[in-house]
């Protein structure tokens, strides 16, 4: 079915991946209606864009990441690193509040940077490298708060663009989602940053011979990664007025598995924004029912680890390179 | 790259051993050095029960990493790891009680749970043909899900003596779960490692394609892989609930065992990119890792800056291969 | 035919194999007898190696059907294969890198003992195929990876013997040997047709086929054109079947040598790496086409990247247009006053991104002329790309389609057109012509004088003297890491390029340096 679809020439523009993700979007949709009658409320949507808005910050630089060939696996904790330091900034006087959210981001920059250095000047493996800054990361927190629960409280402003609705009545989260989206096409689609990461994903050797310099694109990927799952962090901590310990865990894996069930190939070099998307929507629907069905903790995870199975199953196979 | 020539035969082949082995014995090396000046520094001396404590939760670590190197081998990777070990916890909390033969049935059980989990694994990556990290991590949220229904609160109980024994100590001070270790290797990993599969798993990792020409069983050794790994994970799960008496299903616990594997297998020169290292070396690795904590306790670092300082020396560690960057004068060797 | 003929060994009927929409094998035969040696010829991309990849079991055939002895028979993977007798040596693909040679050679059936690999059992195999194949000097426990191509491919054939194949192929095996070496599995090969195996023996390079071979098959796009005795038919014959057309090497006419003046385009002043180049010193002036010659392995590649920026610590003065320039990556070297380009020695891996699309491929290295500000201009991308197309004759569905699935002649007229977008002053090539098509070739010569006769200064290694010859203004002949002789105009002959290779005169070569038995003529 997914091949004769392929084959029709108007539906031949686009990946089957994203084709089958937005399908799949349906009927998670229809499931939700089922259990839910207000599922299809335009109140209820918007609530679950808004809280997508997060995971798709954060899935939007691990997309860049992953089109490479990499991985950032320093994700949770950056996150956190945003929370911390934008609450702690509110902190410094006005100043410090009037800059919480660069601030946060700043930090998380720093973190990606070093990341980036290690990968493409040290070459040490993506993995193991921000499973490192992962833990340096989360050494400096502890340090930071001494254990506790930090006490920092996020600011107004902070509150306010992660839960009001300034234009339209669309949460603010959502077009936060979608400044950083369209750029983030604009950036894969029209730059040469964009060839580059594509030319480096595919094949890196004939990109640098190509006269790519690819160190620098790597260096700037993971900056990127950084910069924005440390803005999640601050909105996030936003959102719930104050950061706390732990808060980057819940979005590691959903971030890769948005990635990837959006048609990106975990190997890199092929995959469109539009497909991650559709992934972070699939992934917010899905845990969003399923807490909806009120079914305890355990049979969420078993159901999210079986769909996402089944779905890759359904379109995300390997593919021969030509 | 240069030409070998023979000299007579059997003279220089330590050479090769050697470099075979480099890895392995390097993390060796650091571990006999960090254990040392840990032991040497301990308030309460070089002891039995000081090493018995190291020991039991060195061979934790220790399991896990041996899981995670069969799919290292093979160029894969297993998330999902650490949730095996905390499922076959909370099964094993259940069923690994009674009388001696009802709790060695438990045993075989929870050893089974492994395998079964490790097999599902192999399956989904040799035909769904999808990518380990990303296989490995549904699944892995999967199996915790089965774990926090068997064990939705801590809780459960252990056959005692089984488990006083594993984590005791044998006559004449060695930790019993040192001993415990070491069957396993010699149980399961020298003979897969001699063994045909255990050569394809290498072969696989180290070029899948040239594996497939020479009329390997590439299905089977990735697959042997993966079960082998969820086997290794169920022994750790059994050991944990050896230490601690009950069950308990910790995403914090099985997050950490994963990705401390890692580390653990790339610090004992196991090579991420598949075909190169040992368990053995992965044992050490998971040991270096855990005496650089109880190191730290010892010196009395203040604990508020453990887990940077720990951080930052698993970031240094797994830098160090970065200085044979410095001998490259082709930078077209840099590229994989 | 004489009455006492035994029935062939292995036949192969109407085979046919289709990749998407190209035919790689159209209802082709092959008969292979024993105690004999049927060589097979074809240009790349005439079916030689998916016939191979079929009758080894790594692919399975679409149509047709394959009788050894008195059974049909037909082989689900390369073990099934080698079970029943069939073995291939290949030129690298089948070793594994970080296992020792002893375990490559008995990697599939090694002798056992309590279950486990009995490792002096092994060992022992091991050196006595290495014996037979030739390569008595490689050490069993060595890593495959650190053996150097030539050892590598000795290790290939012990591994096969080991297998007492009843037919053993060889495809390309030899490309990579020294002549020494190539003389060794001659006999090897020789001993074993005594022995009553079968030997199907595929290669480009008629002058071993002639030598080898009983009978010899011609394949031309996927079809069996025809099979002869060895001798029956000359060399242009065959050519021409292989082509399938009239055959003649055609060079472009070489302009006279004009007085030039003002600071050559590329200057090389005492060059020297690693103790793989020493003290080269060199000029190219625009217009020029100079050649790199000499053996195989001199330095010529390294030579070409040390100008391209790959190489570290290289010691020695690069003087673009008189300006000295001081290069640490490709990217420098591309860059606008150094102009310079690489077209690199393999497409599939160096040159290309072969799933992205022709367009993107094209436009990879002239991304900074064609966009501002960091924006990809597509208006100027796509004029450009358009008029390189036209311009190199390149054949291909749009420029949407992957490159993976263009010919390889027209793959590397992609990498050639990729730089010629950048108007680069000074050209690199490092054997550009291998593996394309005789067509293809024509036209990239013709390609070369007109972008000399447009103002570049173009260095070319080629490990073919015909190309040589016909192509360069002058040719630099490498010996060792350094120059050892200059050729200029008529003084470019084969005799003279072969003499000079050898250092005839010179000091001696090291033990085991290719010869010329193996290169270049009919190619």
């Amino acid at each position: 079915m997914i091949t004769s679809l392929a084959s029709n020439p108007m539906l031949r523009r686009f990946d089957p991946a994203v084709l089958t993700a937005f399908g799949c979007i349906i009927v998670l949709l229809l499931i939700g209606s089922l259990v839910n009658e207000n599922f299809l409320s335009p109140d209820y949507l918007l609530q679950q864009l808004q809280v997508g808005s997060f995971l798709a910050l954060i899935a939007t630089g691990m997309m860049i990441v992953i089109l490479l060939g990499q991985i950032d696996l320093s994700v949770p904790w950056i996150i956190t690193v945003g929370g911390m330091m934008s609450t702690a900034a509110a902190g410094w006087g006005p100043l410090g509040a009037t800059f919480a959210i660069p601030i946060g981001i700043l930090c998380g920059l720093i973190f990606g940077l070093i990341n980036g250095i290690g990968v493409a000047y040290l070459r040490v493996p993506s993995m193991i490298f921000t499973l490192g800054i992962n833990a340096v990361a989360q050494g400096f927190m502890i340090v930071r708060t001494g254990g506790f629960a930090p006490q920092d409280m996020a600011t107004e402003a902070m509150n306010e663009l992660a839960t009001g609705r300034l234009v339209f009545g669309i949460p603010n989260p959502v077009w936060v989602w979608i400044a950083v989206g369209a750029a983030t096409v604009f950036l894969l689609r029209r730059t040469v940053f964009g060839r580059c990461v594509y030319a480096i994903g595919n094949r890196e050797v004939a990109a640098y011979l190509s006269g790519i310099r690819t160190q620098r694109v790597v260096l700037a990927a993971f900056a990127i990664s950084g910069a924005l799952a440390a803005f999640a962090g601050a909105l996030l901590a936003g959102y719930s007025t104050k950061a706390y310990q732990g808060m980057g865990e819940p979005y590691l894996l959903p971030s890769i598995a948005a990635v990837v069930l959006g048609g990106t190939s975990i190997l890199g070099g092929r995959g469109t924004y539009l497909g991650t998307v559709a992934g972070v929507i699939l992934i917010t629907l899905l845990q969003s029912i399923l807490s909806v069905v009120q079914i305890e903790e355990a049979f969420r995870q078993l159901i999210y680890g079986a769909v996402i199975i089944g779905m890759l199953l359904l379109y995300g196979r390997q593919r021969r390179n030509i | 790259m240069t030409d070998y020539a023979a000299t007579a035969p059997h003279s220089g082949d330590w050479r090769y051993w050697f470099g075979e082995q480099r890895g392995t014995l390097l993390a060796f090396a650091v571990f006999v050095v960090m254990f040392a000046i840990y032991t040497g520094n301990h308030p309460a001396g070089f002891n039995a029960d000081v090493v018995t404590t190291a020991a039991n939760k060195g061979v934790l670590l220790a399991l896990i990493a041996i899981a995670q190197t069969f799919v290292v081998l093979t160029a894969g990777i297993d998330l999902s790891v650490g949730m095996i070990f905390v499922l076959c916890n909370c099964v094993a909390s259940y069923i690994v009680v009674g009388t001696g033969l009802e709790a060695t049935l438990g045993v075989i059980g929870v050893l089974a749970t492994g395998l079964v989990c490790g097999a599902i694994n192999g399956l989904i990556v040799i035909y769904g043909r999808l990518q380990p990290i990303v296989t490995t991590i549904a699944t892995g949220a999967a199996f915790f899900g089965i774990a926090l229904l068997i064990r939705p609160f801590p809780g459960g109980e252990v056959h005692e003596g089984l488990a006083d024994f594993l984590t005791g100590q044998l006559p004449g001070g060695i930790p019993a779960s040192a001993v415990a270790l070491l069957v396993v290797v010699l149980v399961i990993w020298i003979p897969f490692r001699r063994s045909v599969l255990g050569r394809a798993v290498y072969a696989v990792g180290s070029s899948e394609p040239a594996a497939y020409m020479s009329g390997l069983h590439v299905q089977r050794a990735k697959f042997a892989a993966y079960a082998l790994a969820g086997l290794l994970a169920a022994i750790g799960g059994l050991f944990i609930t050896f230490v601690t008496y009950t069950g308990e299903a910790s995403s914090a616990n099985a997050n950490t065992y994963t990705l401390n594997s890692i580390a653990a297998v790339v610090l004992g020169g196991v090579s991420l990119f598949g075909g190169r290292g040992s368990a053995v070396g992965a044992i050490f690795g998971a040991l270096v890792f855990r005496t650089i904590g109880d190191l730290l306790f010892v010196f009395d670092f203040d604990p508020l800056w453990q887990p940077l300082f720990l951080g930052i020396v698993l970031l240094i560690s797994v830098c160090l291969g970065s200085f044979r960057l410095i001998r490259i004068r082709n930078r077209l060797d840099l590229f994989g | 035919m004489d009455g006492s003929t035994p029935a062939p060994l292995f036949r192969m009927e109407g085979v046919s194999k289709r990749y998407g929409g190209v035919n790689a094998l159209t209802h082709a035969d092959l008969t292979v007898e024993t105690g004999r040696i049927h060589g097979v010829l074809g240009e790349n991309g005439a079916g030689k190696s998916t016939l191979m990849k079929i009758m080894t079991g790594v692919v399975q055939p679409d149509e047709g059907r394959m009788t050894l002895g008195n059974n049909i028979v037909r082989f689900a993977s390369p073990a099934a294969a080698n079970a029943a007798g069939i073995v291939c040596i290949f030129q690298e693909l089948s070793l594994v890198p970080d296992l020792s040679v002893a375990d490559n050679i008995c990697i599939s059936n090694p002798p056992q003992r309590f279950g486990m690999i009995d490792r002096r059992a092994q060992r022992r195999i091991a050196e006595e195929a290495l014996a037979r194949a030739g390569g008595e000097d490689i050490h069993p426990l060595a890593p495959v990876k650190d053996l150097a191509l030539s050892r590598r491919q000795l290790v290939e054939i012990a591994k096969a013997l080991v297998r007492n194949p009843r037919i053993l192929i060889l495809d390309e095996a030899t490309s990579a040997l020294t002549a020494a070496d190539v003389r060794k599995v001659f006999t090897v090969l020789k001993r074993l047709r005594a022995e009553g195996l079968a030997l199907l023996y595929i290669s480009h390079r008629m002058a071993e086929i002639a030598e080898l071979a009983d009978e010899c098959t011609v394949f031309r796009n996927g079809r069996n054109v025809g099979t002869f005795k060895s001798g029956a038919k000359t060399d242009t014959e065959i050519v021409e079947m292989m082509i399938g057309r009239e055959y003649s090497h055609v060079f472009p006419s070489k302009p006279a040598p004009k007085a030039t003046s003002g600071a050559p385009a590329l200057e090389v002043r005492n060059l020297s790496w690693n103790n793989r180049l020493k003290d080269i010193s060199l000029v190219a002036r625009a217009g020029e086409i100079v050649g790199l010659g000499g053996l195989d392995g001199q330095g010529q590649r390294e030579l070409l990247l040390a100008l391209f920026g790959v190489l570290r610590s290289t010691t020695g003065e690069v003087l673009i247009d008189g300006k000295k320039v001081t290069l640490s990556c490709p990217s420098d070297a591309k860059h606008g006053h150094v102009g310079m380009a690489l077209i690199p020695e393999d497409r599939k891996t160096e040159g290309l991104m072969l799933p992205m699309s022709v367009r993107d491929n094209l436009s990879m290295a002239s991304l900074p002329q064609l966009s501002r500000g960091g924006l990809v201009d597509r208006t100027a991308e796509g004029k450009a790309i358009d008029r390189m197309i036209s311009l190199l004759g390149i054949k291909t569905d749009g420029t949407a389609v992957p490159v993976g699935t263009l010919s390889g002649g027209n793959q590397q007229k992609i990498v050639i057109a990729k730089w010629l977008m950048t108007n680069p002053k000074v050209i690199l090539l490092n054997d550009p012509t291998r593996g394309i098509d005789v067509g293809t070739k024509a036209e990239i010569y013709q390609l070369l004088r007109k972008l000399a006769d447009g103002g570049a200064a173009i260095l070319y290694y080629s490990t073919d003297y015909d190309e040589l010859v016909g192509c360069c203004d002058r040719v630099l002949v490498l010996y060792d890491g350094a120059v050892g002789r200059v050729l200029s105009g008529a003084e470019i002959t084969e005799r003279a390029l072969v003499g000079s290779a050898l250092n005839l005169g010179g000091a001696q070569p090291a033990a085991g340096t290719p010869s010329l038995a193996g290169a270049g003529a009919g190619e």
